[in-house]
């Protein structure tokens, strides 16, 4: 199809524009997982950038696209950004490597780049190093309020010996995410849970470090929510079924219960999942109603798969598998245009005209 | 206050309409040429009706109305036809068109005006033909043949005329300016409106808010009158019809139907002016009020224009300033088009010319894939998915496009302005729609010829059935006086049962029929011997050729020559033998 240039008038939104304003809104939550966990997620985070960058100007290369023009829109960018930080710090940089290999030549590249992608890349780089390395992906470090007395949070230095491997890791530096907690505290109520673990002692309600971190990442989300990047309907079904479910299991705190609505909003990756990574436009549903179907399948799957799943956290599976769905979504939810019956029934086109 | 309905979606671009209103609707000087197209409207061509060399007067017809749709054509001035041929025309295609160009001789020499002081007088059937004499065309952009419009009658009577005064696109104010100055005649052109319906329909304005000089001027001229004069928020595009008319009565008009189905007829503000010159002066439609704006324009104003004015002649009229110029835009800026040619002329649907300069409609940023961000489904004024549609026009399919209803995307450009990866959305939808028109036309002449094949195949199969009918009866009829054919058919059978006489008899019947007469035996004989000696002759001359070639090859040449030296010699005895 050859299109003449339109001489339409433009807003002037553009892509790189959008991803500029995501890649600012990460910023609380990355510093309030700097300030918890140390320097780990913002070198994970450069690193990725880094190789995200170099995979996609290699494969751009080999497509023969312009490089310049297509790295420009800082969507690599985005996807190593979401990648380095729900990497647990201080991973080994292989790790890092690998991810972005994943995310960016196999799910993003090898579909026809940025647009064309049926998958979340950073979730897909997520979950191929979960399956592949699940001892490295889950070692995670204890906040450093938490840490022994006689050990010390890393410093920058450290850091990076511990990332390439120069160093080796100390035993007290790393520890159960408050997700894992719950879930091995079985035969206690929550109550004698939140008492007696260092991880809930000294927080309010979702585990040290954990609540603030996502507390960043909701403010980042309503920060581009008001800039309009996104509609609210996915992040608001997602975390309301995510809420929904975690309160018709709740039965008030007992032995038997897997948490409570605020714990499972304030654990792990929720709020980055429904603000960051749900809203990513190319791999999600698109109608009104397909985000709301799509956001509170993944709200219920989050809940399904942390539960009763084997892994500590559920978002890139519950966004993988509700990418797969998103285009039967889309086929299901089509608004009703204007003129058209309103029950879903078409109006026959036959006119006076 | 009337109830107000909200549309989905919409967008608010800067409006840049106060530029064109500094001043008040200006006349340009009369060109030197003006070239009229044949056509300006939705419908048919018109046909020349003048011939060139010919004098002809401001208002005189030039262009008749050929075929059940379209509107006549006027002299916008006096002067003499000059050509009638294919010039290009306002499309982005660049596309020539056949158009009547006039040298006008500047004395703007009127034909007789047929002045009304009392439309009332006349019957509502007279003034429709006035209407559709006077040329006028829905002058909003469509062009709709307005006489047409008006006789439109569905299943419901009209009982809603909606005059559409919102001018939602930026940048013109063409239709703003004429309510500012002209609000009485508009008024007036209502009532003629309001008049060719017995049931007393209920009039609504539909006027943007941001137009409180035109809206006051529209009340103080209505005041008398039951017109309604609605405002409506703005946004753009509230004045797209179906848009507007929802606003304004909460309806929606059925996909794929028009207003009149449901009993709502909406016409353009300045369409009602024209009607009113029309039928109370007696003028018909040869100018128009344009708006001529844009930064590279010295003078930014709205100008009553003659219909076939050259762009170019308005450009230099307004002081254009070439350098600055970043494109020529005819229309506004969300849903006009790039004009290929400043000589193309203004016609009766373009309502604006719009020359911007590079800070005001920035180049087109090159495209980037569709990232389904959704931005142009919240703003779609008809509820689709354009990221949807796009993916679908991409691939060419054209069941899932239609699915999408592509078809009630009323390119109103809304997507595209807020597309972050510029992708120009409109474009593609109408490419679509032109495939997806072209493979449903294709469709139907495959069917056609189908259908065809088939009807030639059943015509064949009943000339069989009524031969071999004709045959059997003819046997049954004949009974002593069996046919040729059945006799070989069923020889034994029919003998058997027929007497020996009836035999002779049946003989002597078929000679007698099948004998031809002598003069028919005489002249097949004399073509028989003219047949036979141009053989003759062609044998002699090829023996004649071949003296050099083998004896084996003479030989048979001249037995050849001979067997038809001895035909011809027995066909001349069979002529003369007939002879006697």
């Amino acid at each position: 199809m050859v299109l003449q240039a339109p001489s339409a008038a433009h807003s002037g939104y553009s892509t790189e524009r959008i991803m500029h304003r995501v890649l600012l809104a990460t910023i609380p939550g990355a510093l309030a997982l700097t300030w918890h966990f140390g320097w780990g997620s913002l070198i994970n985070v450069l690193l990725c950038s880094l190789c995200a960058l170099a995979c996609e100007a290699l494969v751009l290369r080999l497509r023969c696209r312009p490089v310049g023009f297509y790295l420009r829109d800082c969507s690599a960018l985005v996807t190593a950004v979401f990648l380095g930080l729900a990497l647990p710090p201080l991973a080994p940089w292989w790790i890092v490597v690998v991810g972005c290999v994943f995310s960016i030549v196999i799910a993003k590249q090898l579909y026809g780049g940025l647009g064309y992608n049926p998958c979340n890349p950073a979730m897909v780089g997520y979950a191929a190093l979960l399956l592949c390395f699940p001892m490295q992906m889950s070692r995670w470090l204890v906040p450093h309020s938490l840490l022994p007395e006689d050990i010390y949070q890393p410093g920058l230095w450290e850091s990076l010996n511990l990332v390439f491997g120069a160093a080796d890791w100390i035993d007290g530096m790393t520890g159960a995410t408050p997700l894992d907690v719950l879930k091995q505290q079985t035969g206690m109520m929550i109550e004698q849970v939140y008492a007696s673990q260092p991880v809930f002692q000294q927080a309010g309600w979702a585990g040290v470090g954990w609540e603030w971190v996502n507390l960043g990442f909701l403010a980042g989300g309503l920060w581009l929510l008001r800039m309009r990047v996104f509609s609210w309907h996915a992040p608001l079904a997602m975390l309301g079924m995510l809420s929904l479910t975690a309160l018709v299991y709740w039965d008030s705190g007992s032995s038997e219960s897997f948490g409570s609505p605020v714990f499972h909003l304030f654990s792990g990756a929720s709020m980055m999942g429904a603000f960051f990574i749900l809203t990513d436009p190319v791999s999600s549903a698109t109608s009104i109603k397909g985000k709301l179907v799509y956001g509170a399948m993944i709200g219920a799957l989050v809940f399904v798969i942390r539960s009763w799943g084997e892994y500590p956290d559920a978002i890139a599976f519950a966004v993988l598998l509700a990418n797969f769905a998103a285009p039967t979504i889309d086929r299901y939810s089509l608004p009703r245009s204007y003129g058209h019956a309103r029950r879903g029934t078409k109006t026959s086109g036959d006119g006076d005209q | 206050m009337n109830r107000v309905w909200n549309t989905p979606g919409g967008i608010h671009p800067p409006a840049n309409k106060r530029q064109s209103l500094t001043l008040p609707i200006g006349y340009p000087k009369l060109p030197e040429r003006l070239v009229v197209p044949l056509i300006q409207h939705i419908g048919e061509h018109c046909i020349a009706c003048v011939t060139i060399g010919q004098q002809v007067l401001k208002g005189e017809l030039i262009g008749v109305v050929d075929g059940a749709l379209g509107t006549s054509v006027h002299a916008p001035s006096s002067g003499i036809v000059s050509a009638i041929e294919a010039r290009p025309v306002g499309h982005q295609s660049g596309s020539l068109a056949p158009c009547i160009e006039i040298l006008t001789d500047g004395l703007e020499r009127w034909v007789s005006r047929p002045k009304t002081r009392d439309y009332r007088q006349l019957a509502p059937s007279q003034l429709l033909e006035r209407i559709a004499q006077s040329g006028i065309c829905g002058l909003g952009g469509a062009g709709f043949p307005t006489a047409t419009k008006l006789t439109f009658n569905g299943a419901v009577p009209i009982s809603t005329i909606i005059i559409n005064a919102t001018e939602c696109e930026p940048y013109v104010t063409a239709d703003e300016s004429l309510m500012r100055e002209r609000a009485d005649e508009i008024i007036a052109g209502i009532g003629i409106i309001a008049f060719l319906y017995d049931n007393t329909p209920r009039l609504v304005i539909g006027i943007e808010e941001t137009k409180p000089e035109a809206c006051a001027a529209l009340l103080a001229a209505s005041h008398a009158s039951a017109i309604e004069i609605v405002q409506i928020p703005s946004k753009y595009p509230s004045g797209g019809e179906r848009q507007l008319i929802y606003t304004l009565t909460g309806k929606e008009v059925p996909s794929g139907r028009i207003p009149a189905s449901i009993g709502i007829l909406c016409i353009n503000v300045a369409t009602t002016y024209a009607i009113k010159r029309a039928i109370i002066d007696g003028e018909p439609l040869i100018s128009r009020v344009v708006t001529v704006t844009g930064k590279a324009c010295g003078t930014q104003r709205n100008y009553q224009t003659l219909i076939g004015t050259p762009v170019q002649h308005l450009l230099d009229h307004s002081g254009l300033d070439d350098s600055r110029l970043s494109k020529l835009i005819m229309g506004g800026p969300m849903i006009g088009f790039d004009l290929p040619y400043a000589s193309v002329p203004v016609v009766k649907t373009s309502y604006c010319i719009l020359a911007p300069d590079a800070s005001e409609l920035a180049p087109t940023a090159p495209e980037r894939a569709c990232i389904r961000c959704g931005f142009c489904a919240e703003v779609c004024p008809v509820s689709l998915l354009p990221q949807q549609l796009l993916w679908h026009a991409k691939t060419a399919d054209h069941q899932r496009l239609e699915e999408h209803n592509l078809f009630d995307c009323i390119e109103c450009g809304a997507c595209a302005y807020v597309c972050p990866s510029h992708i120009p959305l409109v474009q593609y939808y109408r490419a679509s729609k032109g495939e997806i028109d072209a493979a449903r036309a294709d469709k139907a002449n495959a069917r056609q010829a189908r259908q065809r094949f088939e009807f030639h195949q059943l015509r064949l199969a009943r000339l069989e059935r009524e031969k071999n009918q004709r045959r059997k009866a003819r046997r049954a009829a004949a009974g002593s006086n069996p046919s040729p054919s059945s006799r070989i058919k069923a020889p034994k059978a029919s003998i058997m049962r027929l007497s020996s006489a009836d035999i002779i008899a049946a003989a002597q019947g078929r000679t007698t029929g099948k004998k031809p007469t002598a003069e028919q035996t005489l002249n097949k004989l004399r073509r028989n011997v003219s047949t036979l000696q141009m053989r003759l002759e062609h044998a002699e001359r090829r023996l004649a050729a071949a003296a050099g070639e083998t004896a084996d090859k003479q030989n048979s040449l001249r037995a050849t020559a001979e067997d038809a030296r001895q035909k011809l010699h027995r066909g001349e005895q069979r002529l003369t033998e007939q002879y006697h």
